[in-house]
């Protein structure tokens, strides 16, 4: 074996930092998808009737859906009978407080770095902390309440605010939009729900960590956020999961409404389980997340960091809806080893003078398929709209592989679209000058990487910046030799 | 400190040193001229440790040690600094992360601890001193976008910071303006002491003008056809390679 194959082999059988499983005793609903199940699940949770009948008509719906078949994507067909839809760990039922909340589900997430304890918070972060279906602790409440802000779980949101729930829930993705937003409608067990008041500016980060835990369950959760009128909320979302051999099924749907004069930012460190280095097992994460700007100037921001899923198919998208609205997309997508990951956005231009700006960075190692998917469409009457797009694929190696699907549709004759696209490749010469100059390979690939995908980490909250630099650099180990 | 020993190597089954013999003590500056295409880049490459280049024959020996079985990045934590020919550019990384990184990876090695942002920043301000380089340059993307002459800078701007033991110069001098040439020599001398060796290469007397060599070396068709002393740098100006190669050409055949 050459001596970059040995360092190759040596770096590459670095395992996934969050591929442990903790046992603790679940609710959980038997395998299967039918009605019984989502009625189960409708009356695990106390739902109202409405919400019952709202997941009984998606789940109609989906059973003539097919699943699409369009993306750059090759996994084998996942047994959706096979699986569990809702897995909760067994506690106290209600919790008022985090002290009523199991030491042991702190535990899990003070392993993963997050802490729910109030006192040792991150500064300035409110969290929402989802393990497997439900929603583990909410911190911050009393903080954020005084301000009329709402943040808790979906559930809780359901028995709290069922008007607010009512009113949005679908209004952004209808629950008929794709066939996995369809089964998310279905049996989703929970996920958080965001809500600012007209005027309010949210003082801190709001952010929500998603771990699945449990084995044969697929977590479908549900993230709602609902910005009045001239505020202003960043919100932040991570997630880990288990090393399992099998794959494990992840189909979230996420919808942000805005108002006139109101900002959302919605950022993304996604960390699943890639699959081990055989691509064996790894979650496959079907997402679908969608913001609208419903009143003019308003602006949806969504930054993602995407790092693991053995397959990723998501495509956050903004309709620009309100005159002068802003829709902006900004990712760093990295598959290495076997991932595949078919991401991108789609900016729907419907008012006047709206504005969009895209900046995909992907980045491909080992034998991974990157895809960049975007969509830009301005309609008749969406004067002055304007666009920019910059896609850029790094290789590393020649295993790999990076592609781009733009898609253009313009109906409006004022419209400016500006495409730009670059691939280039890991260059030696950059490795060796960075050697010459006493740093290691594996930091200089990391450094590499960081800037490439400076312009996107910049828009990230500065911890998260911080973690996912770490991220992007623990991702490509072991890539270049 | 440096001893090269019947240094063979080639690219891609081409040979390109054909049995290199050098010895470079501390304190030394050496200058090493000759035709394009003779080799001088290729032994800095080989010294720095650039991959391409396959050693078929020889040894180096650097500060007692064996420099052709250390990684690239440890023959440079060892002291070995190359200023290249042609700087490599980094998007997105600044100058000042960049050399952050490096340093204190030299210094993890020899044994240091990390300098904290502080001493890094004050550090930097007293080398940017020495080669008057503009702190603007530094927070811009590395090398992106420099002019010839700022990334020659940079590269003398570097080896200030990394402190090295043997710095090699591979054409520094090209692309300087008369006042860069004289500010980054004078920066050069700076940092020689009697612990320290230079291997500058170059085309052109006017950059030994400044930093004055105790030896010269003539490079052609990959090996060291003739070494003297500053005087013969003088007489290579004046006359070209002509009668050197006519030398060693007749010689061979
Ligand atoms: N990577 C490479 N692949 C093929 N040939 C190479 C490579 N690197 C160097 N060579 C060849 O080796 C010879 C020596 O090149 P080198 O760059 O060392 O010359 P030099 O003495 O530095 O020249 P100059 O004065 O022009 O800088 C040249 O003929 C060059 O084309
Ligand atoms: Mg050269």
């Amino acid at each position: 074996m050459s001596k970059d194959n040995q360092i190759l082999e040596e770096l590459t059988s670095k395992e996934y930092e969050h591929g442990w499983s903790v046992n603790y005793e679940t609710d959980e609903a038997p395998a299967g998808l039918n009605e019984d199940i989502i009625r189960w699940i409708s009356a695990k949770k106390e739902e109202p009737e409405w919400l019952l009948e709202w997941r009984l008509k998606a789940f109609r719906t989906w059973l003539n859906m097919a699943e699409p078949s369009w993306a750059n994507v090759t996994y084998p067909k996942i047994d959706l009978q096979a699986l569990k839809y809702y897995s909760a760990p067994k506690q106290a039922k209600k919790t008022k407080s985090l002290n009523e909340v199991d030491p042991e589900l702190i535990a899990i997430y003070e392993r993963l770095g997050i802490s729910l304890n109030e006192q040792k918070r991150l500064q300035g972060i409110a969290v929402d902390a989802v393990l497997d279906s439900v929603s583990v602790a909410t911190t911050f409440k009393d903080t954020l309440g005084k301000l009329g802000i709402v943040f808790c779980s979906f559930s809780e949101a359901v028995k709290e605010h069922p008007e607010l729930v009512k009113k949005y829930l679908g209004s952004v993705v209808p629950m008929t939009d794709n066939y996995y937003a369809a089964l998310n409608s279905a049996v989703f067990s929970d996920g958080s729900f965001c809500y600012i008041p007209k005027g309010v500016r949210c003082p801190m980060e709001l952010s929500t960590y998603f771990r699945i835990n449990a084995a044969n369950t697929g977590q479908f959760e549900r993230t709602l956020i609902v910005a009045e009128e001239s505020s202003y909320v960043s919100y932040l979302e991570g997630c880990t999961a288990p090393q399992r051999d099998e794959n494990q099924l992840h189909a979230a749907v996420v919808e942000i409404y805005a108002a006139a004069h109101a900002e959302v930012k919605y950022s993304t460190v996604q960390n699943w389980f890639p699959g081990d280095k055989e691509g064996k097992g790894g979650i496959y994460n079907f997402v679908t997340k969608r913001g609208i700007c419903e009143g003019d100037h308003s602006k949806i921001s969504w930054t993602q960091v995407e790092t693991g899923s053995a397959v990723t198919w998501k495509y956050p998208s903004c309709i620009l809806k309100g005159d002068h609205s802003i829709g902006e997309f900004y990712s760093v997508a990295v598959t290495n080893n076997y991932q595949q990951a078919d991401t991108g956005t789609k900016m729907i231009h419907i008012g006047k003078n709206t504005k969009s700006r895209i900046v995909s960075k992907g980045i491909s190692a080992g034998k991974s398929q990157n895809s960049y998917r975007g969509q830009v469409q301005v309609m008749k009457r969406a004067d002055n709209a304007r666009n920019f797009s910059q896609c850029d694929s790094l290789l590393m190696g020649d295993r790999c592989g990076a592609h781009t699907f733009p898609y253009i549709d313009i109906n409006n004759p004022s419209a400016k679209v500006e495409h730009e696209a670059t691939t280039s490749k890991i260059g030696e010469d950059q490795i060796f000058y960075c050697n010459q100059r006493g740093i290691a390979t594996e930091d200089a690939v990391a450094l590499i990487v960081n800037g490439y995908a400076k312009e996107v980490l910049n828009q990230l909250p500065m911890e998260f910046a911080v973690e996912a630099q770490k991220l992007l650099a623990l991702t490509l180990e072991g890539s270049v030799g | 400190m440096l001893s090269i020993k019947n240094l063979h190597a080639s690219v891609e089954g081409t040979p390109i040193l054909r049995g290199i013999n050098l010895e470079v003590k501390a304190g030394e500056v050496h200058a090493i001229m000759g035709p394009n295409g003779s080799g001088k880049s290729t032994l800095a490459s080989v010294l720095a440790g650039r991959e391409e280049y396959e050693v078929t024959e020889g040894e180096v020996i650097f500060k007692g040690k064996e420099l052709l079985e250390m990684a690239p990045e440890d023959r440079a934590r060892e002291g070995v600094f190359l200023a290249f020919q042609y700087p490599v550019e980094i998007p997105g990384v600044s100058s000042t992360n960049f050399l952050r990184t490096a340093l204190n990876q030299v210094r993890e090695y020899r044994g240091q601890e990390p300098l904290d942002a502080v001493k890094f920043l004050s550090l930097m301000k007293e080398k940017m001193a020495l080669v008057e380089i503009d702190q603007k340059l530094l927070s811009r993307s590395l090398n992106e976008g420099f002019s010839g002459g700022e990334k020659k800078r940079n590269e003398i701007f570097q080896m200030a910071m990394l402190e090295p033991t043997l710095s090699i110069l591979d054409e520094t001098d090209s692309g300087l303006d008369i006042d860069a040439l004289r500010i980054v020599s004078n920066g050069v001398n700076k940092l020689k002491s009697d612990q320290t060796a230079t291997i500058v290469v170059t085309h052109y007397q006017r950059l030994l003008d400044y930093i004055v060599p105790d030896y010269v070396h003539v490079l052609y068709k990959g090996r060291i056809v003739k070494s003297g002393t500053k005087e013969l740098a003088l007489e290579l100006e004046e006359k070209g390679y002509d009668w050197i190669k006519e030398e060693v050409d007749s010689a061979t055949v």
